[in-house]
């Protein structure tokens, strides 16, 4: 165990009916750390952390807080904190009075008590908002309340359960450096729990990648997008195109009849892996210079670059570029050695990363679902 | 798992669920028990076999309980899709004036149509005034369903408003868009999207009108005894509580089937029961 | 079309204010009939005040209402909160189907079934009437509990499942989360729920009628025993009081509302 981890998860496994949420899992959160877990809906993510918060109790394995074993500890009784996904503000108190709540139960005097409510209020700008009732709030402002009612009691820990799903996009990117801001100031452990990638390598110092109730991989944002452990990881964070390979040797492995220098090493002779390359880091050059060679079957532009779908032997690959080409161009791609991650195969491997049946809408479509988390 | 407290929470459910069983299971076994004993309380099928006489009773009870329902129905529907579209503040009227006869002893109400009724009444001498012959009002089954559709008509104009209260007013504009006129507007989108309200209303003015006993004694003058009447006089003047039980068993298996053929008409959309 | 609406309207509630007009006329007249008018006298208003068995029955109706309506809140609240967490299947349908038998069954059903049990049970202990107070008491519980319990249960679901959670997380115990949190939440439910049990245990006649002895007359039991004769214009005057005063109630009521409408407009 990490000398520094405030919360240590061991062998922790759940089970809802005949639903294995969570399997055996392991898991060290260290102090002042603002760590994420992210996966889709059913991943057990959000089971995880009501483990924290004492909301659930694990069938199987050990919470652990600060060395001390915590299971049957009941929540109001835990030195950690929840934002909950719609807030959960009570309605019949206003702004002040929300915020006061956990202070009047601990009997804090009420000299004590105006001084911290003020402060926490200006901790999130909400000055002057005291006498307002929650409802007449907009959904920014009522999670701002939020999140100066869980701090006002001084938690060791805040846990964040999706804070931001239910706000517009413009607004959820404010409240994302703000709540890193928060954190940094405080100096407390956030344990935040999202489905959106982005969100999580914007504001992460550690990622814990989960899915199936296990957890795919742990590290910083960097590791887990350039690193990506398996195939899942791979596709589920940003875009990437995942192709079989063999490795051939050491830093050499062959995939869409092609041999390429890479940096990886430590695999079989001949091991069949999984590749991945990830849109941005391909070239697009003349047909003739390129290393593989395909024809351009569709093209949108994004704003920054170009994001153009190109069939190579049958199997279509993402590139994301800055130059224009058309439809039906016959383009060579072009792709470093430091450009190519190789990944062992899993019981992943063939399921991502092709992109013959990508589309935008139904992107957004699976991500509508995952919005109705458990 | 085991989500803490929530066994805890269930517990405090359990006075009520002890109060119900006494006293909304037990009284229903108990009613089964007095139908099959006789007042010795041995077993016995007397009393259902008794029950063949009454079969023109329960007949006129629940033909007396269709009129008085389909007329309900009649009345309610379009002041109900009127009451819904006035304003906000409107309606909030509007729905009390409904509400507060409810609030008044039924008795003295139906009373008072007996005063207005009589051959000597309000309305006949009114008539009268004007020129016109008293016509023969009370005692008569028109009378009797008068009574009926008077004090049940607002739990039918209620359900069917709250529902049409709430109807979005654009799947009407997108029906009217589509090309429906007026009827075709009623008949595709307002009835069908009413129906859960329809079928409350139809529900909670036909099990009242089926059992009453006291309309049918004041504005029937007796002459048309219906099947409350038959199992009020059990209990309070000829004490045959056994019959009354047996009668009571049937009235509610009765309606229970009716329910149960309603229920089944309210699934699909088109089928409505007028 | 407009015109038509507005005479469909009118009719309609002529019809369900005629009686009520003759009745407030009526409890003027001079003389005791009650359908010819033979001149304007407050006399009938005397009589009803100076007469000490409808006002006993009067009184007994209202401490039965409320204290029926009160228990059947406590009792019907802590059923749907207990109710709302059962999950969905057997138990919580076989509940909710109890629940529903007092309003699906004829009253009269329920007001035989109710007598029956107290007679059986009765009999087994005393030689004495058993029906009173008591098995009105029962009885008006009874038919109170599924009112209370669906209006309780809809405002519990509408409630954010986290709201318990939330303040549990702050430091509340369990129990003391319930009443700090969830039960202001759910207040308006209780309210209406209590509000709608007064007025139906005020109202209430055919199962009172079953379920009491001539120890304790509720009101409507007491008019019905009274419109087996001639009914004298004094019940008249009681109805016509009893009228005006609930309207002046719910008039009150809708200004109320109004205003808290107002106001919280305003906030926004």
């Amino acid at each position: 165990m990490e000398k520094n981890a405030i919360i240590d998860l061991k062998n922790i496994s759940v089970t809802f009916g005949n639903n294995q949420v969570l399997k055996n899992l392991n898991l060290y959160i260290r102090d002042k750390e603002f760590i994420t877990f992210l996966g889709p809906s059913g991943c057990g993510k959000t089971t995880t952390l009501r483990i924290i918060a004492g909301f659930i109790e694990p069938d199987e394995g050990e919470v652990i807080f600060e060395g001390k074993k915590i299971n049957g500890v009941p929540p109001h009784k835990r030195q950690v904190n929840t934002i909950f996904q719609r807030y959960a503000l009570f309605p019949h108190l206003n702004v002040y009075e929300n915020v006061a709540f956990g202070l009047r139960i601990k009997k804090v005097p009420e000299k004590q008590i105006k001084e911290t409510v003020e402060e926490m209020l200006a901790l999130v700008n909400l000055t002057g908002f005291n006498k307002r009732n929650i409802n007449s709030l907009s959904g920014g402002q009522q999670q701002r309340v939020a999140i100066a009612r869980a701090l006002a009691v001084k938690p060791r820990v805040l846990l964040l359960d999706e804070p931001l799903g239910a706000l517009d996009l413009k607004l959820r990117k404010d409240m994302q450096v703000e709540l890193k801001n928060i954190q940094q100031r405080l100096g407390i452990t956030f344990i935040y729990v999202t489905h959106d990638q982005e969100e999580a390598l914007s504001m992460s110092d550690t990622i814990v990648v989960m899915d199936g109730g296990v957890i795919q991989q742990i590290g910083t944002p960097l590791d887990i997008y350039n690193e990506p452990k398996n195939a899942f990881v791979a596709d589920f964070i940003g875009e990437s195109n995942i192709l079989d390979g063999v490795m051939i040797d050491d830093c050499l492995v062959d995939f869409s009849g092609h041999r390429f220098e890479c940096l990886d090493k430590g695999f079989g002779k001949n091991e069949a892996v999984d590749v991945v390359v990830r849109p941005e880091d391909v070239d697009v050059v003349e047909p003739e210079k390129g290393m593989l060679c395909g024809v351009v079957t569709s093209v949108t532009f994004k704003g920054v670059h170009f994001e153009i779908i190109v069939d190579i032997g049958g199997f279509k690959w993402m590139i994301q570029t800055t130059d224009y080409q058309p439809e039906g161009a016959k383009i060579g791609l072009f792709i470093e050695p430091d450009a190519i991650h190789i990944m062992k195969k899993s019981e992943y491997s063939g399921i991502y990363g092709d992109y013959s049946s990508f589309s935008e809408e139904f992107d957004e479509l699976s991500n509508a679902e995952e919005e109705v988390e458990e | 798992m085991s989500n803490r407290s929530s066994l805890k929470t269930k517990l405090i459910a359990s006075p009520y669920i002890v109060w119900s069983v006494l006293f909304i299971v037990a009284p229903l076994i108990f009613v089964v028990y007095y139908s099959f004993t006789d007042a010795s309380g041995a077993f016995t099928f007397e009393n259902i076999e008794a029950l063949g006489k009454y079969i023109p009773t329960f007949l006129r009870s629940i033909w007396f309980g269709i009129v008085a329902t389909i007329i309900c129905l009649i009345i309610a529907f379009p002041l109900a899709y009127i009451i819904s579209q006035k304003t906000e503040k409107v309606q909030r009227t509007l729905v009390m004036l409904v509400m507060l006869p409810m609030w008044m002893s039924f008795l003295i109400r139906t009373y008072s149509w007996m005063a207005l009724l009589q051959d000597t009444g309000i309305i006949n001498s009114f008539l009268g005034k004007i020129g016109i012959d008293p016509i023969h009002m009370i005692n008569t089954e028109g009378a009797v369903i008068l009574g009926m559709v008077y004090n049940f008509l607002p739990y039918m104009i209620m359900p069917i408003y709250s529902v049409m209260a709430k109807l979005d007013r654009s799947m009407v504009e997108a029906c009217q868009d589509l090309g429906g006129n007026g009827l075709t507007v009623v008949r595709k989108c307002i009835i069908p999207m009413s129906m859960p309200g329809i079928v409350s209303g139809i529900t909670m003015v036909f099990v009242p009108s089926v059992s009453t006993f006291y309309i049918s004694q004041k504005l029937g003058g007796g002459s048309f005894d219906l099947i409350g009447d038959v199992i009020e006089r059990q209990f309070q003047q000829s004490y045959n509580y056994n019959l009354g039980a047996s009668l009571s068993l049937v009235l509610m298996v009765l309606i229970l089937i009716c329910m149960a053929v309603m229920n089944r008409f309210s699934g699909d959309e088109e089928g409505m029961v007028i | 079309m407009k015109i038509a609406s507005k005479v469909y309207t009118a009719l309609v509630f002529l019809f369900l204010y005629a009686p009520i007009v003759v009745m407030i006329v009526f409890s003027f007249n001079s003389s005791s009939s009650t359908s010819v008018f033979s001149g304007f006298s407050l006399d009938w208003y005397r009589v009803l005040l100076e007469d000490e068995a409808t006002l006993r029955s009067l009184y007994n109706t209202l401490i039965l209402a409320v204290s029926s309506s009160l228990i059947a809140t406590v009792l019907g609240t802590a059923a749907a909160v207990g109710i709302d967490k059962f999950k969905k299947g057997i138990p919580r349908s076989g509940v909710m189907a109890v629940t529903n038998i007092p309003m699906m069954n004829p009253e009269i059903v329920t007001g035989i079934s109710m007598m029956l049990l107290f007679v059986f049970v009765g009999r087994l202990f005393s030689d004495d009437a058993v029906l009173g107070f008591g098995t009105l008491l029962i009885a008006h519980v009874t038919f109170n509990l599924p009112y209370i319990i669906l209006t309780v249960l809809p405002k519990l679901r509408q409630t954010d499942r986290n709201l318990a959670e939330a303040a549990q997380d702050l430091g509340c115990k369990p129990a003391s989360a319930f009443f700090k949190v969830v039960l202001p939440s759910i207040m308006p439910g209780i309210i209406t729920g209590m509000i709608m049990a007064f007025t139906l245990s005020l109202d209430d006649f055919i199962i009172s009628y079953f379920t009491s002895g001539p120890g304790f007359q509720t009101l409507p039991v007491a008019i019905f025993s009274m419109t087996k004769k001639r009914v004298k214009p004094d019940m008249y005057a009681l109805s016509a009081l009893i009228f005006v005063s609930i309207l002046l109630l719910l008039i009150l009521y809708n200004i109320a509302q109004q205003k808290s409408d107002e106001r919280s407009k305003k906030k926004q």
